[in-house]
């Protein structure tokens, strides 16, 4: 029986405390720089899992000696070079036999990825500013992604590009806009992300890629999009403006959404001051009446839902029991996307149809609400009645009582024992 | 003058059969005193009249009603959509139910404040005192039944309350939830406690109320009797029919009239189906007379000194349930003299716990 504790704890040894690291230990008591990697180190992810400073810097962590620890002979590196930390991580990463002990479903390909990106190609060509791993991870307090504190952590990832990416002068010289972040704390994806705490909305890297981060290519973009958009990629594909917008070199959805700023999308992009559509079409040629009746019979769906809505509301307020009707509600607040999705088809037709469903529904539902309604009135109108009735009785009884007892209150007698 | 006869002809068939001119007679002969206190009787018979709807009502959702998981709601929201009045009839039952706990906590005052629990009324008191229980215990079992997600938070925290008594807690909790959890083995026994055995016993403890209330008859309050000593004369009397009675019947016809404005104005909600695997959600809470107790317990820290929080809870109501429930045993010393002050100062304070923290509980 007491065997088994012990066989535990000798299975767990390594994982729960690593063997002697003596850069640890002599850190750890030294001042400044030279202080910080040890302590930082110390919610470093490969530490838990019983690695240490000389798994990347060399030497040897069970010698006493400074000189011993650091030598040369048993291969102390020192502080790496910014060219060389891809591969120094590679060394693990991309060793699958290793990772797998630990993770088994990690993937084992970033060092490649990292090799095809623009970070990585440059690196290659010897730019030692661009992002290398511990850009991003940071260094000697590596975290797993899911940390909340980790830099690549989804709620975080936004500000970790920005570090450099919205640098100025460290971008000059790549001649490329710093305004990214910004426009992105504008967009749907970043209020679905940071208002609503969706850690699956879309980040730079859900575009871009993480390792083999790239700009999306003109061609590409619907395809990027559509890797959640799947449904509004696939109308786009069948619809005239793929390729009318591959002749134009116009980067598909970017076009009219924007970047990295994507506003929630609403009617007036279709018609209006703001329309995007007009930015191509002339109002008075058929792109243009379409991209108008489009919008018209969003916005026809979208008031039409308004109004049954508030009806329901209002009967809902009035304690009227309309569930049912509001559940059909939601059946027509869902053609309303449906129309929406419709207009990547760029077909009146196409949003015609989930509209028209859409107005029978709320029709229904509006008549739902209006006879609750008129139920509700009904039940006043029977409450008038009754009270009336009721408060008639009381007098009756009250006219009944004075009647028995004479001038009250004649009829109390005293009493007999 | 032929029918006078035959009516006189059925009647004493009848009274030679049933007995009714002993009835008639008991009738007639029976008074209620007249003082400033006079209108605090008419809360029993309140209640009474509001407990005859609530079987009336519970009577016409039973043919509508179908007690499992999967049918309850449903079959609730078919009786307020559907059924011609389903709506009006399930109102009154909730609204009725709700007044019919206040009427018998008013009831209850009354009799403290005007000392009607004193000798030789003290079994009636006891059996109103179990009345008021089973009349918490049809609300807690009938709060379950339309299956909606209020409910079913409610009686999950309610049922974790009754886990907590020391001893039998765990053993009560399995045997009122009918497994670990509540579900569908709940709503069922929940459904048979409301319709079946609370019914029953209350039905025999309202009969025994009400004969005891008849026997001893109207108690006077102290101040009353002190003005008429035992061997003046009588305070004034009142005959109780029709005089009283037609009064009675007035009070009836103003709860009734309050009642459906209630219920046409403000009917009862059903809110959304329950769901077990979804999360409790924010502001949960009890009816309203749970409220004081749920409240209290939720101030109560998780730790006193080694007790836990909500068992020493449990042990503080149910040591002052006991306390309250055998209150005239200790509201006259030995020699029988009156604590008039420690009962009227109880009464206070457990009337002014009660809706000070039912407030806070309804309002935080």
């Amino acid at each position: 029986m007491t065997s088994r504790p012990l066989l535990l704890c000798l299975l767990l040894w390594p994982a729960a405390a690593p063997a002697k690291d003596s850069c640890v230990e002599c850190h750890s008591v030294m001042d400044g720089k030279l202080q910080a990697p040890a302590t930082a180190f110390a919610n470093d992810v490969h530490r838990r899992r019983g690695f240490s400073c000389a798994d990347c810097h060399g030497g040897d962590r069970n010698a006493d000696d400074p000189q011993a620890a650091m030598s040369r002979a048993k291969g102390f590196a020192g502080k790496i070079a910014r060219t060389a930390v891809p591969a120094l991580c590679a060394r693990c990463h991309s060793d699958a036999n290793l990772i797998h002990k630990y993770l088994p479903q990690q993937r084992v390909d970033q060092y490649a990825q990292y090799q095809t990106s623009v970070h990585g190609k440059r690196l290659a060509a010897g730019d030692a500013a661009v992002a290398n791993c511990v850009d991003c991870h940071s260094v000697h307090d590596i975290r797993e992604v899911k940390d909340p504190q980790s830099p690549m952590h989804p709620l975080r990832l936004p500000e970790t590009c920005a570090r450099c990416h919205s640098d100025a002068a460290h971008m000059a010289k790549y001649k490329i806009p710093t305004d990214q972040l910004a426009e992105y704390r504008k967009s749907v994806h970043w209020q679905a992300l940071a208002r609503r705490g969706d850690l699956s909305a879309p980040n730079c890297a859900s575009c871009h890629g993480n390792h083999g981060a790239t700009p999306p290519q003109v061609a590409s973009v619907a395809d990027v999009c559509g890797s959640c958009h799947a449904l509004i990629e696939d109308l786009y594909n069948q619809s005239p403006h793929r390729p009318a917008f591959a002749a134009m070199g116009a980067a598909g959805c970017v076009t009219c959404h924007g970047n990295h700023g994507v506003l929630k999308p609403s009617p007036a992009m279709l018609a209006g001051d703001k329309a995007v559509c007009t930015q191509c079409h002339e109002a008075d040629s058929a792109g243009g009446k379409a991209a108008v009746a489009m919008a018209g019979l969003i916005n026809g769906l979208g008031t039409a839902l308004d109004r049954s809505d508030e009806t329901l509301q209002r009967a809902a307020r009035s304690g009227m029991e309309v569930s049912e009707a509001v559940l059909r509600q939601q059946e027509a607040r869902q053609t309303l996307v449906k129309a929406r999705v419709a207009v990547h088809a760029f077909r009146v037709g196409a949003v015609s149809e989930p509209a028209k469903a859409g107005l029978a529904l709320t029709a229904e539902t509006r008549r739902a609400g209006e006879g609750a309604l008129k139920e509700r009135d009904l039940r006043r109108l029977g409450l008038a009645a009754s009270l009336i009735a009721i408060a008639a009785t009381i007098i009756g009884l009250w006219l009944a009582i004075r009647q028995i007892e004479g001038t009250p209150p004649a009829s109390v007698e005293a009493g007999r024992r | 003058m032929q029918v006078s006869e035959r009516t006189r002809g059925a009647a004493g068939w009848l009274d030679e059969r049933l007995g009714l001119s002993s009835l008639r007679e008991f009738i007639a002969h029976k008074t209620v005193p007249v003082h400033s206190a006079t209108m605090w009787y008419y809360f029993g018979g309140i209640t009474l009249f509001l407990f005859v709807i609530q079987v009336l009502t519970g009577i016409l959702l039973l043919l509508y009603y179908r007690p499992t998981t999967t049918e309850a709601y449903e079959s609730v929201q078919f009786i307020m959509t559907r059924v011609a009045f389903g709506w009006l009839v399930r109102s009154i039952h909730s609204w009725s139910a709700n007044l019919m706990i206040l009427t018998a906590f008013i009831h209850m005052f009354s009799v403290v404040f005007l000392r009607a629990y004193r000798r030789p009324r003290e079994v009636t008191w006891l059996s109103g005192i179990a009345l008021l229980g089973l009349a918490l215990g049809f609300g807690f079992s009938g709060y379950l039944l339309p299956w909606n997600t209020i409910s079913y938070f409610a009686t999950k925290v309610g049922t974790d309350m009754a886990a907590s008594v020391p001893g039998i807690g765990p053993a009560l909790a399995r045997y009122l939830r009918g497994g670990e959890d509540v579900s569908g083995a709940t709503l069922t026994r929940f459904f048979g406690f409301h319709v079946a055995v609370l019914p029953g016993l209350t039905t025999v403890l309202l009969l025994v109320h009400l004969a005891l209330v008849q026997k001893h008859g109207m108690s006077s309050p102290p101040w009353v009797e002190r003005k008429y000593p035992p061997s003046g004369a009588r305070p004034p009397q009142m005959a109780f029919f029709p005089n009283f009675f037609l009064r009675e019947m007035m009070a009836w016809y103003a709860a009734l009239g309050a009642l459906g404005s209630l219920a046409a104005l403000f009917p009862w909600e059903l809110g959304e189906k329950a769901d077990s695997f979804a999360s409790a959600p924010a502001g949960i809470r009890p009816e309203w007379y749970f409220l004081a107790p749920f409240y209290t317990l939720k101030l109560i820290p998780s730790h006193v000194l080694f007790v836990e929080g909500e068992l020493l809870g449990l042990i503080g109501f149910g040591a002052l349930a006991v306390c309250w429930a055998v209150l005239p045993f200790w509201a006259a010393n030995r020699q029988g003299v009156e604590r008039t002050r420690l009962v009227t100062g109880a009464a206070i304070l457990l009337l002014f716990y009660l809706a000070t923290f039912s407030l806070l509980g309804y309002y935080k």
